[in-house]
């Protein structure tokens, strides 16, 4: 049974460890950053940023909303990308048929860097990230070591509030759906971001447009030579439902 | 905190006022949000919207330096309405006391004020007493000189409209936390509060707490499941520091540090032991001297005897009416009072305020011995921005101290828990542990005073410590043991065998113990409670969240305490869904009751022991700025003149007198606007650990300034400018965090401006920004001494040049 996770927002306090966790158990150096009027830092994924909590803050009628976005890869169930890659090598990006883990094996440094951006446009959350030093694509791999060693991965490990749950994909459903009908009582707007195609299921309180540019699955853009059909035949939901 | 992190579960409703509890103590949120699922409000009364805020019912902006009008108008709704818990407030604390003729309030001031000298007598706050000495009492609450009666007229000025007007705080939003928080002075409901440095961090931050103590005790909230005054520690151990005395006007276990007047053990048990006639209080501080002769029995082993006060005259003494907080030793040294300092763990120059002054201080040093794990602003202070080191005569010795991964030992949690710490790795190249780099110095010292002599040679060479520091040795030795056979308590103990209980401890020198309250976490050897990781419970304890048998806390292991108040006089739990203790008939079940004995109606005594009439004090006459908290603005304030009265400021306040301890006038025209102070997730107090942790450093890489939309656009300022915030101290650059998380607030008719910073970033990391604590004064609350980080006056404008981060 293939594993899913619910990042329930309604429970997220943005304290990051999330987003330290997952770099400090994949050893990944700090890159340098600035302050720029946000505490959203660093402002985007990167080849040693896999998780990134985005900060969005409005001004509503009534209250202020400050809102949390814990971002990863979703490891979709009909992945773009791997959709992509297989077009140009096959085992680039694989499925773990265990886990349902979207895994970038050492094959992607096969890539050429243009290729590489073919792929990244075939995800719908615009998650991968080209590696420019090591010349490979990357992003969140589950945690694939830790669950092979009966653990869970670092982020949800670190995670008090309850945000993060992750677990088998049957009882992840079922919480979602409790979790979404107990948070509606108090946000009217809650709901479970595209839950039937993705391993990585956001409960967000608002419109999910307000949280940043790719909560929403975006079209995917073809790749090179491919027409819209095969694009389809590739690619099942939810690129398939957006591409209508 | 009275109760536990666990028990925020069981609150109906929770108050987070002068704490950012989600940003500062992430894990609180795990019992707060629980509390949210079962139908609890969540309530944040705070200057900024926070991450507190996004996952609470409703954020509640606060002028900063206010809370004392908001809770006086809590106070008066509770009354008005008649919110409070009558039993609770008749029988357990002093509402019903009636004042002695001496005690008056008049225009902000208490009776018994000397002007000249700040201070007050307080003896003019005492109560009317029985022949016996006895406090008089009216359990009608009707007689116009009882402290209810009292109260309630002296937070008749709190209006609504009033207290609005002072804080900024719409009257909806006044009315709205009024209601909802005393909703829960109902019997079988309970309302928590959480407070950190936001209430501390006033020149009346210790009245803001005593406000909000006695708004719980009107509500009966205090020794009840999901009640209580919960202060949140901070991760440095403060709760365990703060026990082991970490401040210089007591010893460990609270003992007040001897006088130099007091010059014998007899003379300073007089001045410290409470008495009391009234045979329904247990006066547990009548103990005292048991603690003090452990303490010293402890100290000074063998070589302390009851022929020499046990070392009594040993102990170092404080001159009375003398002020010994950090705040004034650096003004002494400023003033080449000092020549030489040891600096453990702690870094002035960054994290205290006025660090201009503070830096400048640290100049006048023959020597400075330091203990870290990292270089700080202290360490390398020779070398600091505009410091010349040829010009710098201090010899300064860093010892690299290892980490706390680094090594055994305990750390107590807010809810008093002692918990073990194990090593997880050797400590870095040749660093060491504190205790070890202490214990070596020690003996080195000694061995001088051995060979060549030295002044007052007996604390030196008496004192009882082993050559090499041992964490586990000094937890038993906390919890005291026998120094020879003996009985106590009809129990018959040997040599050696370690102190059951601080209900064991002597004071005739047979028992030591280095800290009296942790007596009983390692009752005998091998049995290190603080080590326990058992989830055991009864099905009572797990409906509370109450694990005994994990690790152990102080006292007794009882882990909610005045847990006697949470029951009727019958021994019933007032709220009978989730008793923390009840009388069955026959003994208390559930939590270790606080004083044990049966119900009041039984025979059985007064619920809160610690005090000497058994009572909890509405009315507070131990507090050196008055017994009632009222409202003083700011040290620096942006108003004119104190709505509330003529006192503008804490009258008890002992002002620091230098040329750089320079004050902004009252509504000063160049420095308009209020700043807060605080910390952030990502970094650890004065962020010399979380600097040199890159990861941490990239999440929050530099200093910024929150300010509102209204702000920035009235100065230019746009979102991600690097701006000059401007004191009349000192100039700090920071970069512009424009937001809708913080308003303008409409105090007294006028709009005021406010802005916060992080004080975390410091010149030793190149291009992070340097100190905060340029910007604040050096003024604090005169019972604590902790500053005013969090209300000062500033003004802000663009950069014209960037000197201070990197762009």
């Amino acid at each position: 049974m293939p594993k899913t996770f619910l990042i329930d927002t309604s429970r997220c306090t943005a304290c990051r460890g999330c987003q330290i966790a997952c770099k400090e158990w994949k050893g990944f150096p700090a890159v340098h950053t600035k302050q720029t009027g946000t505490h959203q830092n660093p402002p985007d994924l990167g080849p040693y940023n896999y998780k990134l909590v985005r900060f969005q803050e409005y001004k509503m009628k009534t209250r202020v909303e400050w809102l949390f976005f814990p971002e990863q890869c979703r490891h979709c169930l009909e992945p773009g990308c791997k959709a992509g890659a297989d077009a140009i090598l096959e085992g680039a990006i694989i499925r773990d048929p265990t886990t349902g883990a979207i895994i970038f094996t050492e094959l992607t440094k096969k890539l050429t860097e243009q290729q590489a951006k073919d792929v990244q446009a075939m995800c719908p959350y615009n998650i991968p990230r080209w590696d420019k030093k090591e010349g490979k694509l990357t992003k969140c791999d589950m945690c694939i070591d830790r669950l092979q060693a009966g653990m869970v991965p670092a982020c949800v490990k670190t995670c008090c509030t309850g945000c993060m749950n992750f677990g088998e994909r049957d009882a992840m459903l079922k919480l979602a759906q409790e979790r979404l009908a107990t948070v509606k009582k108090n946000h009217p707007k809650a709901m479970l971001l595209d839950p039937e195609d993705v391993s990585v299921i956001y409960l967000v309180t608002e419109d999910r447009k307000l949280y940043y540019e790719f909560a929403e699955a975006r079209t995917p853009a073809p790749m090179p030579g491919m027409t819209r059909q095969e694009l389809l035949a590739k690619a099942a939901a939810p690129l398939g439902r957006l591409l209508g | 905190m009275t109760n536990h992190w666990i028990d925020i579960k069981n609150s109906n409703a929770v108050l987070i006022m002068g704490s950012n509890a989600a940003e500062h103590h992430p894990i609180s949120f795990k019992w707060v949000l629980r509390a949210r699922d079962n139908g609890a409000k969540i309530i944040h009364v705070d200057p900024k919207f926070s991450r507190t805020s996004a996952r609470s019912d409703l954020h509640v902006p606060l002028r900063s330096g206010t809370d004392i009008a908001f809770l006086g108008g809590m106070m008066r709704y509770i009354l008005e309405k008649n919110l409070y818990q009558k039993q609770y407030v008749t029988e357990y604390t002093n509402a019903s006391f009636i004042l002695g003729k001496d005690y008056a309030f008049k225009d902000g001031l208490f009776s018994g004020y000397d002007a000249e000298k700040h201070i007050y007598d307080r003896k003019k706050w005492d109560f009317a007493r029985d022949d016996k000495g006895v406090s008089l009492r009216d359990k009608t609450l009707k007689n116009p000189r009882c402290v209810f009666q009292l109260l309630k007229k002296h937070y008749d000025r709190y209006t609504i409209d009033m207290v609005s007007k002072v804080t900024g705080v719409s009257k909806q939003h006044l009315a709205s936390v009024y209601e909802t928080f005393g909703a829960t002075g109902k019997p079988d409901k309970a309302g928590t509060m959480m407070y950190a440095l936001g209430w501390t961090q006033h020149t009346v931050g210790v009245q803001n707490i005593r406000l909000a103590c006695m708004i719980q005790l009107m509500l009966g909230n205090i020794g009840v499941a999901g009640g209580g005054i919960n202060a949140l520690r901070g991760e440095p151990n403060v709760q365990g520091s703060t026990d082991h005395a970490l401040l210089w006007h007591i010893l460990p276990g609270y003992l007040p540090a001897p006088l130099a007047t007091q010059t014998t053990l007899a003379e300073y048990n007089k001045a410290t032991t409470p008495k009391t006639n009234d045979p329904l209080s247990v006066n547990w501080w009548s103990n005292r001297p048991k603690y003090t002769v452990s303490l010293f029995k402890s100290w000074f082993g063998d070589a302390a005897s009851k022929d020499n006060d046990f070392g009594y005259s040993w102990t170092p003494k404080v001159e009375p009416g003398e002020e010994y907080a950090s705040m004034f030793m650096f003004d002494r040294l400023y003033k080449k009072q000092m020549k030489g300092a040891f600096i453990f763990g702690h870094n002035p120059a960054q994290s205290m305020p006025n660090s201009h002054k503070i830096r400048k201080s640290l100049e006048n040093l023959d020597w400075l011995v330091m203990g870290e794990v990292h270089l700080t602003e202290t360490t390398d202070f020779w070398r600091g921005p505009g410091v010349d080191p040829k010009k710098v005569n201090t010899e300064v010795f860093l010892l690299p101290c290892c980490h706390r991964g680094e090594k055994d030992g305990t750390t107590s949690n807010s809810g008093r828990w002692q918990m073990w710490h194990y090593k997880g790795i050797e400590p870095m190249g040749v660093s060491k542990s504190m205790g070890a780099i202490y214990t070596e110095i020690f003996h080195a010292v000694r061995d001088l005073y051995a060979k060549e002599g030295g002044a007052l040679p007996e604390p030196i060479l008496n004192l009882d410590l082993p050559k090499a520091y041992d964490a586990d040795k000094t937890a038993m030795k906390v919890n005291g043991w026998f120094t020879r056979d003996c009985e106590v308590n009809g129990k018959k103990f040997k040599k050696g065998d370690q102190v059951p209980s601080f209900a064991f401890l002597t004071d005739d020198g047979a028992t030591t113990s280095m800290c009296w309250v942790y007596s009983g976490g390692y009752p005998a050897v091998g049995k290190n409670l603080s080590q326990r990781r058992d989830h055991t419970q009864t099905p009572m304890q797990a409906k509370l969240g109450l694990f005994p048998n994990f690790s152990w806390c102080w006292p007794v292991n009882r882990r909610i305490i005045y847990n006697r108040a949470g029951v009727d006089v019958n021994g019933k739990a007032f709220n009978p869904e989730l008793p923390v203790i009840t009388w069955d008939g026959k003994g208390w079940v559930g939590d270790v009751p606080d004083g044990g004995g049966p119900p009041m109606a039984q025979g059985g005594k007064y619920p809160f022991i610690m005090h000497t009439e058994g009572l909890s004090q509405i009315f507070g006459p131990g507090r050196v700025d008055g017994p009632l908290p009222e409202h003083y603005e700011p040290a620096e304030t942006p108003l004119t003149k104190n709505p509330f009265s003529s006192q503008m400021n804490n009258p008890a306040i002992r002002w620091i007198a230098s040329d750089m301890d320079k004050f902004a006038k009252h509504g000063d025209p160049r420095y308009p606007i209020v700043l807060t102070t605080y910390s952030l997730t990502e970094h650890w107090c004065g962020g010399s650990d979380s600097r040199n942790t890159k990861v941490l450093l990239e999440a929050e890489p530099q200093l910024y300034v929150e300010m509102s939309h209204e702000l920035a656009k009235e100065k230019g300022i746009k979102n991600g400018d690097v701006v000059e915030i401007e004191s009349i101290r000192g100039k700090v650059q920071a970069v512009a965090m424009v937001t809708v998380r913080i308003v303008p607030f409409k105090v007294m008719g006028k709009i005021v401006h406010l802005v916060g910073m992080p004080f975390a970033f410091g010149w030793t990391t190149p291009g992070v920004g340097d100190s905060t604590n340029r910007l604040t004064p050096t003024v604090g609350d005169p019972n604590s001494y902790i500053p005013e980080y969090k209300a000062s006056l500033v003004n802000v404008r663009k950069a014209v040049k960037v000197t201070e981060l990197e762009r």
